[in-house]
């Protein structure tokens, strides 16, 4: 299973139209973070709030609506969401932790709840982890290079960045950049490079722009916790869903996608295996899926 | 609530209710299997292991009476000569220059069927590393190494302390014989060599390190912080109990338990 185990996948947005506007794609992060707030099924949330430093993120823990949308939006650089986890429970005192997470967070998180050894009393308070899919992350210096070196942009003038459809897209406030997703692959850190999972597939909810229309975002339910939060979400018309079957490009794509990640991954496990060097995942043929994260 | 049901539920692990046992069965297992002996060696270390395993108030009544039967141990047992037991947990370091614990560790060896490195001081060293002799009440006592250096270990739990939970989880999975739980414990038995420095030299170094910030999250003495994505060590603040490279997701992966964990 290329997508990881799942209860239902949907397109789905957001229905607030401040969250519509701030957020990457459907805002469902931000959307479902709010209403879980506002009905006290979680205390707060930790995300990647901003910095003194434009585009690049600290983790923060956000207490009301409006921490979590002006933690809103992708931002291509590395925040070490997991870290803050401890903070939101022993300084700000948080019994139920809500937090989003790139699929590598995710794995540190779950690692930490399945084996606690130094971590006392944590695992317990992650009551909804968001997942967002991911194909690579980059150093910050990368992200500053090939913004203002290949397409001639100031930072501080970058409103939004994103991926899709083989380019970066770098928006300012009169113009729209592209760069070929080809001349920014290289920039990426290379743990990404043994990296198998792209949809979160550990996430009580995951989700992420790949598969539905702009504004849209594909969601994958996993958990009965995800379940829980996401259909309350829905009914109190938070959140407005679609079928897949009923959006282009739709599940292919992501298909496809995660296929070739895993595949890509896969190789490079592989290779350095046969170099010596260390990898926590099996090889290709020591497992009955090749594909799977182990 | 069976006892089971209870651990299960305190440790957060009733997300998979096809998997629990029911009350007979619960009973079966009970009457069946002969409660495991344990025992308690306390070498070098400050207590907190054994603090850290009464924490688990909700269940350590039931599990102290009714699933295991401590055989031995300082405080807890009224008894001088140390008998057969079938797990011994050990917290603390040896003391190289105290012929007492010396002793009491190769008897430890030969009266016990799993001897678990319980603790950091125990498994790693943990901060008894940075002992170099000098004080009181004991001057000469200058070296405290991991109990592995000395006898063979078979399962580590290193964590200064550990937390309460890995250790109920531990128990009830020694007491189900559940051997997929355990393994990366009996793997951890080498790990004697910890120091925070192992994020740099395996993980980072290494091509791995994806800046998660896990191995920040459970330094137990904030040792570490996050720089430009990277884990930051001040070595000042580090007892090297390896907490940070265990947590850490690019160490060693266990996918099959956490799918089961979530129900996955
Ligand atoms: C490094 C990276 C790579 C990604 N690659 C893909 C991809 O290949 N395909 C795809 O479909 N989607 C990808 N995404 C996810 C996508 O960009 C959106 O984050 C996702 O669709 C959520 O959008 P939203 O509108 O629901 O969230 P919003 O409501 O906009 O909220 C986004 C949330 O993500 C948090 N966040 C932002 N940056 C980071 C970060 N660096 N680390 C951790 N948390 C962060 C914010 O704090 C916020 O809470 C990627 C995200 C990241 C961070
Ligand atoms: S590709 Fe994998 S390892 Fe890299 S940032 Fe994304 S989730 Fe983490
Ligand atoms: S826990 Fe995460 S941030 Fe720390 S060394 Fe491991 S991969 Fe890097
Ligand atoms: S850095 Fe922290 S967690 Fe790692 S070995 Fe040192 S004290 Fe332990």
């Amino acid at each position: 299973m290329v997508l990881g185990t799942y209860k239902e996948v949907v397109a789905a947005r957001s229905t607030d139209k401040q969250i519509q506007k701030i957020a990457q794609d459907g805002g469902i992060v931000s959307g479902l973070f709010c209403y879980a707030l506002d009905e006290g099924l979680i205390d707060g949330a930790v995300v990647a709030g901003p910095s003194d430093v434009m585009w690049k993120p600290e983790p923060m823990v956000a207490m009301t609506s409006d921490e979590i949308l002006a933690a809103a939006g992708t931002k291509y650089t590395f925040s070490p969401n997991v870290w803050m986890l401890k903070k939101a429970v022993r300084q700000y005192g948080l019994e139920k932790v809500g937090t989003v997470a790139i699929p590598c967070q995710s794995m540190g998180i779950r690692k930490m709840q399945s084996y606690p050894f130094g971590v006392r009393f944590v695992a317990d308070k992650i009551a909804l982890m968001l997942g967002i899919f991911c194909m690579e992350n980059f150093p910050y210096e990368s992200l500053r290079t090939f913004i203002s070196e290949k397409a001639g942009v100031d930072f501080d003038l970058v409103e939004k960045l994103d991926i899709g459809k083989g380019k970066f897209w770098i928006k300012t406030a009169d113009q729209m950049l592209t760069i070929p997703l080809k001349e920014t692959h290289g920039y990426e850190q290379n743990g990404c490079k043994v990296c198998l999972d792209y949809v979160c597939e550990l996430a009580d909810v995951s989700t992420g722009s790949v598969g539905t229309p702009d504004g849209w975002s594909t969601v994958f339910v996993r958990t009965d916790a995800g379940e829980t939060v996401f259909k309350q979400a829905v009914e109190a018309g938070v959140i407005e869903t679609k079928s897949m079957d009923d959006v282009k490009p739709g599940l292919g794509l992501l298909e496809k996608l995660a296929t070739d990640k895993k595949t890509k991954a896969m190789k490079v496990i592989d290779e350095r295996k046969a170099m010596g060097l260390p990898v926590p995942f099996k090889g290709s043929g020591e497992k009955e899926d090749p594909l799977a994260n182990v | 609530m069976s006892i089971l049901a209870r651990i299960k539920s305190f440790l957060g692990m009733e997300a998979k209710p096809d998997k629990e046992a029911s009350q007979e069965e619960v009973e079966k297992v009970a009457e069946e299997k002969a409660k495991p002996r344990i025992g308690y060696i306390h070498l070098s270390g400050c207590t907190g292991d054994g603090m850290s395993l009464t924490e688990n108030y909700d269940i350590l009544a039931p599990l102290l009476t009714d699933m295991v039967d401590i055989v031995y141990g300082q405080t807890l047992v009224d008894l001088w000569e140390m008998p057969e037991m079938d797990i011994a947990l050990v917290e603390g370091s040896c003391c190289l220059q105290d012929e007492h614990s010396l002793h009491e560790l190769k008897e430890v060896r030969e009266k016990a069927g799993l001897v678990v490195a319980f603790g950091s001081c125990a498994a790693t060293g943990c901060f008894t590393r940075y002992s170099r002799g000098g004080q009181q009440a004991q001057p000469s006592h200058e070296s405290f190494v991991p109990i592995a250096d000395l006898v063979k270990v078979d399962l580590a739990i290193p964590g200064c302390p550990p937390s309460p939970e890995i250790i109920a989880k531990t128990v009830v999975a020694a007491i189900n014989g559940d051997m997929d739980y355990l393994q990366p414990m009996m793997d951890l038995a080498g790990y004697t060599e910890a120091c925070g420095c192992d994020l740099q030299t395996k993980v980072v170094n290494q091509a791995l390190c994806i800046g998660c910030g896990t191995c920040a999250m459970a330094c137990q003495t904030r040792a570490l912080s996050m720089t430009n994505g990277r884990p930051e060590l001040n070595s000042d603040r580090c007892i090297k109990c390896g907490v940070c490279y265990v947590q850490c997701p690019r160490s060693w992966w266990p996918a099959e338990r956490i799918n089961q964990d979530l129900g996955l």
